[in-house]
């Protein structure tokens, strides 16, 4: 279980940075960067699962007593709450800074940006 | 040609540490010493039923004020980046094609619903899988509904800014009343615990998580209607 969702997080990194590097749209870059994004969460969660354990939530079926034999990892859990909250912050970001680039240049083709390359 | 044969062989190189890192993966069969920690003493220190929602709260809740931080200078520079070109109030409107009787009626409906669901989520963050940064994301989806609805609505930023900023300051005044009554930063013992899983529990938690929700939904919205505002090209 744990070795699929590790596999489907790293063909979903692969798939992104194919996407973003060989993608000449900026908009298809950034969508290419959050599945990227989707990937790294998905190994990190898969991490921190251990086989036929549940939830970090102590209710009925989690006694506190158990809870450390019951429950999965929950650090990785939060580390990801916290990376998809910033994902999104960035992306709207690189969003934004994408509209800024078409009004000054009037396309979304990063090869005819061409300052900053030597 | 060349360049595409460069992406390859760089993925190809990537997939082989993947692979390695896949073949040397060997699962847990007991926590570690950290999760362990968490798991045994959450319930006893800080009455929180949802072991995540303490992790986030409380015991790193420096990390989150940090991420609050970043939320916030995010939205300020989408806010920053995109003011110039914000469409004039007097601008003349261009006239869009009608936005439909079902996505009309459908925003109507579902709006305060997802109003509600969203509060839902982080009032109750310290018992069930959600919390601030969850809910907020949903009430600022229900802007965005709005927004499909009516794209050329403008958004109060007054409002947006206002509950923003009066969530940050009673997220920080909170966390230094936990320095002044109970063991430092952001400590939720300045309430009393109550019992595990009831809704009144767990300190300050739901207070500080909610003040989260509010300030993340803000900051979503804010972005959401920067980026609505623009003008078209």
């Amino acid at each position: 279980m744990a070795y699929i969702a590790l596999v489907t997080g790293f063909v979903l990194i692969l798939t992104g940075l194919y996407g973003v590097l060989s993608n000449r749209n900026i908009l298809r870059m950034i969508v290419a960067f959050t599945v990227a994004n989707t990937g790294v969460n998905l190994v990190m969660v898969a991490v921190g699962y251990l086989h036929g354990r549940t939830a970090p939530i102590l209710n009925e079926s989690v006694p506190v007593e158990q809870a450390a034999a019951r429950i999965i990892d929950p650090v990785p859990q939060a580390l990801v709450l916290t990376a998809i909250v910033i994902g999104v912050g960035v992306t709207a970001l690189m969003l934004a800074y994408a509209y800024r680039l078409y009004q000054t240049k009037g396309t979304l083709d990063i090869s005819k940006y061409t300052e900053l390359k030597w | 040609m060349i360049r595409r044969l460069f992406v390859i062989l760089l993925l190809l190189g990537l997939a082989g540490v993947f692979s390695a890192l896949l073949a040397g993966y060997s699962p847990d069969d007991a926590l570690n010493l950290t999760a362990r920690y968490y798991a045994d003493q959450t319930a006893e220190d800080l009455g929180a039923a949802n072991i995540v929602t303490a992790i986030i709260v409380t015991y790193r809740g420096l990390d989150t004020l940090g991420e609050v931080t970043v939320l916030f200078l995010t939205a300020a520079i989408v806010g920053l980046v995109l003011a110039q070109s914000r469409r004039k109030a007097d601008a003349p409107k261009r006239a869009l094609p009608h936005s439909g009787e079902l996505l009309i009626t459908g925003t109507r409906l579902l709006v305060p619903l997802i109003l509600l669901l969203g509060v839902y989520v982080f009032v109750n963050g310290h018992l069930t899988p959600g919390g601030g940064f969850q809910g907020g994301a949903i009430l600022a989806s229900a802007l965005l509904l709005v927004l499909l609805t009516d794209p050329l609505l403008r958004v109060g930023h007054r409002l947006i800014s206002l509950v923003e900023s009066t969530a940050g300051l009673v997220f920080v005044g909170i966390g230094v009343l936990g320095i002044l009554l109970a063991g430092g930063f952001l400590d939720n013992r300045i309430l009393p615990i109550g019992e595990l899983g009831s809704l009144f529990s767990a300190g300050a938690i739901p207070i500080i998580y909610s003040f989260v929700g509010l300030k993340v939904g803000a900051e979503f919205c804010s972005m959401l209607a920067n980026l609505s505002e623009t003008e078209d090209l």
